[in-house]
């Protein structure tokens, strides 16, 4: 089996499940329980809390534990806007987000709230000016993804960040859920002050998040208790999949740190092996993240490729994981091409840490040999 | 081109005489120590300022280090460059592209010492200034108050430049007015009171006052992360845990309940006093400030005051909350400290401790009660913790693998 679908899900480090199964079983006291074995619990909670704050070079108080990726940027976008009141009503955001970015901002319209979406160009990301040119008096957020999870383009955080810091009532979100581990993003740099992470895709597990807030930041409430993470999310605390998460993190980062080349080589191999493969158009740039090549096949659809190659034991995906069930056309390399051939025939490599370049080159071959076969077919049905 | 030395001054230790040498002593030890794991850095000194030569280390991280010792009035980083106008304008623009603050305007000074150099001063000026307008955007000249001073000094072995001047931390160099030991509760007060102590040159260790089973591990554990944060100046903070149940069940019991805050705060002074002798400690140190609780105002303070005659330093005396909240905040311990577990001194309050006790009054309730053998027994007793920075959370070896 070739998996290469791991901007879906990634495949938990063994470690990571040791970790969770020995916390699970051995320290399951509630953290917030008065007597010893809460403590204990807490003390894991805490470690946990110290060690992501460590490796994202940021505060322990300004890391809040979520259930993953969608539950991260739901609170940060509403927490966000229901914190504000009144005092602004405008959110910029961009035209290839997750659909738990946009989704969320689309139902704060039905209370008034106005989403400008900023259009991304032929490599996928945004122009700076055309955020700036779209500020209002009345913006209070600004959401832009890290690494886009389709195409594996790299917006310019730091760049946004910069404008934003001369916009002092405009909070800048990040979706980093699939940046984090592959691409280099420092918050404090970047002046974000909110930052999604999710779990399950630094190898952790499903179900595990993490909301950075910065000091300062306010945020209301989704979901109202027990009164956990100081208020922002009531929950009892997964505290054996966030002693998992911290560990899962500081493994992927540390492989990020010895083995970012080898990524990129096997990235570079696929891009350039694709490119000049006939009747294959790559959508991704070549600037992109190191882990994520999308391509199409125009004419024909991206599910038949995709079965195609499952069948052969190569796991990859049409669009982005979540939104494959619903629709055929992939937003984002629609928002980039604005072709509807391109778009329908998408599919979506994604590799991490751990995958060889062998695996890169049966890849490969297996695409040249389907697509060629299938083109006969598609002739015959033309 | 790298930054390759950084220039340090000193601050009020350049105005003491004879005992400057100890001092200097002092913060050279401290610098030292803080800079031990960054490969390849050299420190000198001399009478006026000290130098670290940074031997191809990044300057920023040594400069992050060094904005936290105390004794430091400033720094700046230095190039030293060969005797070239060319190279020189070369190093003045890298300098002005690595500053820590933004730079919007700048001027150029030049001392020529080595007057053989064939430039003049106004010639090396226009030469630089000029260089730096053409090579970087938004860039102003201003002579009367600009962001960056770039000094330019031409000396017979090498070109100097340096400029920028960084605020350091002030004070007095760690240790170098001795021993004193904190009480530290689990408040916002008492870290700060040892941060500004510690700041003054002491070296402080903490004694903190422990009442299981009416207090939680967790307030216990609060005091050691307290004490962590703190250690961060230093490298480590002795913490000495005082079991304090059995004097505070017998002050219950035998003190009237409006006199029992007096008394229990005049048995923790006599328990610290007696640890303060065995540390061969000077001061014992408080986080009180005036009339913020019962135990705080002038009456309350002079009755508990009685019990020793060790000075008692009180940084905080004239703060008000706010002020000490700030620094709490600066320091990063407000978070800690404002966890909600009940400490010694939050489980038996009285519901109406006297603002204004009388010292015949507190003596007398106490005449009839033996706590001499208690206190030996507490500080027998006493348990000392060294805790390190960033190891607030022991963790025990069956959990370390867990991370």
């Amino acid at each position: 089996m070739i998996y290469f679908d791991n901007s879906a899900t990634t495949k938990p480090y063994p470690e990571v499940i040791e970790s969770f199964m020995k916390v699970t079983s051995d320290y399951f006291g509630n953290p917030s329980s008065l007597h010893g074995l809460g403590v204990q619990s807490e003390k894991l909670l805490s470690a946990a809390r110290k060690q992501i704050a460590d490796l994202l070079k940021v505060k322990s108080s300004e890391i809040y534990f979520t259930s993953g990726g969608t539950e991260g940027n739901n609170l940060a976008i509403k927490g966000a806007a229901h914190s504000q009141g009144n005092r602004g009503k405008h959110i910029i955001t961009t035209a290839i987000e997750h659909p738990s970015v946009e989704d969320a901002c689309q139902s704060l319209t039905k209370m008034g709230y106005e989403i400008t979406y900023l259009p991304v160009y032929e490599f996928g990301q945004i122009d700076v000016t055309d955020l700036k040119d779209a500020l209002r008096e009345d913006t209070f957020l600004v959401s832009i993804m890290h690494v886009n999870n389709e195409v594996g383009s790299i917006q310019p955080i730091v760049e946004v960040g910069k404008l934003l810091k001369q916009y002092p009532n405009v909070l800048f979100h990040v979706d980093n859920v699939q940046g984090t581990g592959k691409v280099t993003l420092s918050l404090r740099d970047a002046n974000v002050d909110l930052c999604t992470i999710s779990g399950h895709k630094v190898h952790g597990l499903k179900g595990t998040g993490i909301l950075y807030v910065r000091e300062g930041v306010r945020v209301d409430p989704l979901f109202h208790g027990g009164n956990q993470e100081t208020k922002i999310r009531s929950g009892t605390e997964n505290v054996a999949g966030i002693v998992a998460l911290s560990k899962a993190l500081r493994i992927s980062m540390n492989n990020q740190l010895m083995y970012h080349d080898k990524l990129q080589q096997i990235k570079t191999y696929l891009y350039k092996g694709l490119k000049e493969m006939d009747g294959v158009l790559v959508n991704s740039p070549e600037e992109g993240a190191p882990h994520i090549v999308n391509f199409s096949v125009p004419g024909l659809k991206s599910e038949v490729l995709l079965h195609a190659l499952e069948s052969e034991g190569i796991y990859v995906s049409t669009t982005s994981a979540c939104s494959s069930k619903k629709r055929t056309i992939s937003k984002t390399v629609d928002a980039m091409f604005h072709n509807s051939a391109r778009s329908e025939s998408v599919i979506r490599i994604s590799t991490t840490y751990g995958n060889e370049m062998e695996e890169a080159k049966q890849v490969l071959a297996a695409i040249q040999k389907i697509v060629a076969n299938l083109e006969k077919i598609m002739r015959v049905a033309k | 081109m790298k930054f390759d030395h950084i220039i340090i001054r000193y601050g009020e230790i350049s105005t003491k005489k004879r005992n400057r040498k100890g001092f200097v002593e002092k913060m050279k030890a401290h610098i030292r120590w803080s800079l031990k794991d960054i490969e390849g850095v050299v420190l000198t000194a001399n009478r006026e300022r000290m130098y670290v030569l940074l031997n191809g280390a990044d300057h920023k991280p040594v400069i992050d280090r060094l904005k936290g010792i105390f004794g430091i009035q400033s720094l700046s980083p230095a190039i030293k460059i060969e005797r070239d106008l060319e190279v020189m304008k070369t190093a003045a623009l890298y300098y002005l592209n690595h500053t820590l603050e933004e730079v919007n305007t700048f001027k150029i000074t030049t001392k020529r010492a080595d007057k053989d150099f064939p430039y003049n001063t106004d010639e090396i000026n226009r030469a630089i200034g000029g260089h730096l307008l053409r090579n970087t955007e938004d860039l102003k000249v201003d002579v009367k108050n600009p962001d960056l001073n770039l000094l330019v000094e031409v000396r017979r072995e090498a070109v100097y430049l340096t400029g920028e001047i960084i605020q350091g931390a002030g004070g007095l160099p760690f240790g170098s007015s001795g021993k004193g030991m904190l009480m530290l509760s689990g408040g916002i007060d008492s870290p700060v009171a040892g941060f500004l102590s510690m700041k003054r040159g002491l070296d402080v260790e903490a004694i903190h006052f422990y009442s299981p089973p009416f207090t939680s591990e967790r307030s216990r554990q609060k005091v050691i992360d307290l004490a962590g944060k703190l250690a961060e100046i230093n490298g480590s903070m002795k913490v000495h845990i005082v079991p304090f149940t059995e004097i505070q069940l017998l002050i219950q019991k035998q003190i009237p309940e409006n006199y029992s805050m007096t008394t229990t705060r005049r048995l923790m002074m006599r328990v610290a006093d007696r640890i303060r002798e065995k540390e061969e400690a000077m001061a014992l140190i408080t986080g009180e400030s005036l009339g913020q609780v019962a135990s705080q105002t002038m009456s309350s303070m002079f009755a508990i005051n009685e019990v020793t005659n060790t000075p008692i330093l009180r940084p905080l005396i004239t703060m008000d909350k706010t002020e000490i909240i700030k620094i709490a905040r600066e320091l990063d311990t407000f978070e800690i400290s404002n966890l909600p577990y009940e400490d010694c001194c939050t489980v038996f309050t009285p519901a109406s401790p006297k603002t204004k006790p009388k010292r015949e009054k507190v003596n007398y309730y106490e005449s009839f009660v033996d706590f001499d053998s208690l206190i030996e027994k507490a500080v027998s007793e006493t348990e000392v913790l060294t805790v390190k920075p960033g190891q607030t959370f022991d963790k025990e070896e069956a959990m370390e693998d867990l991370f």
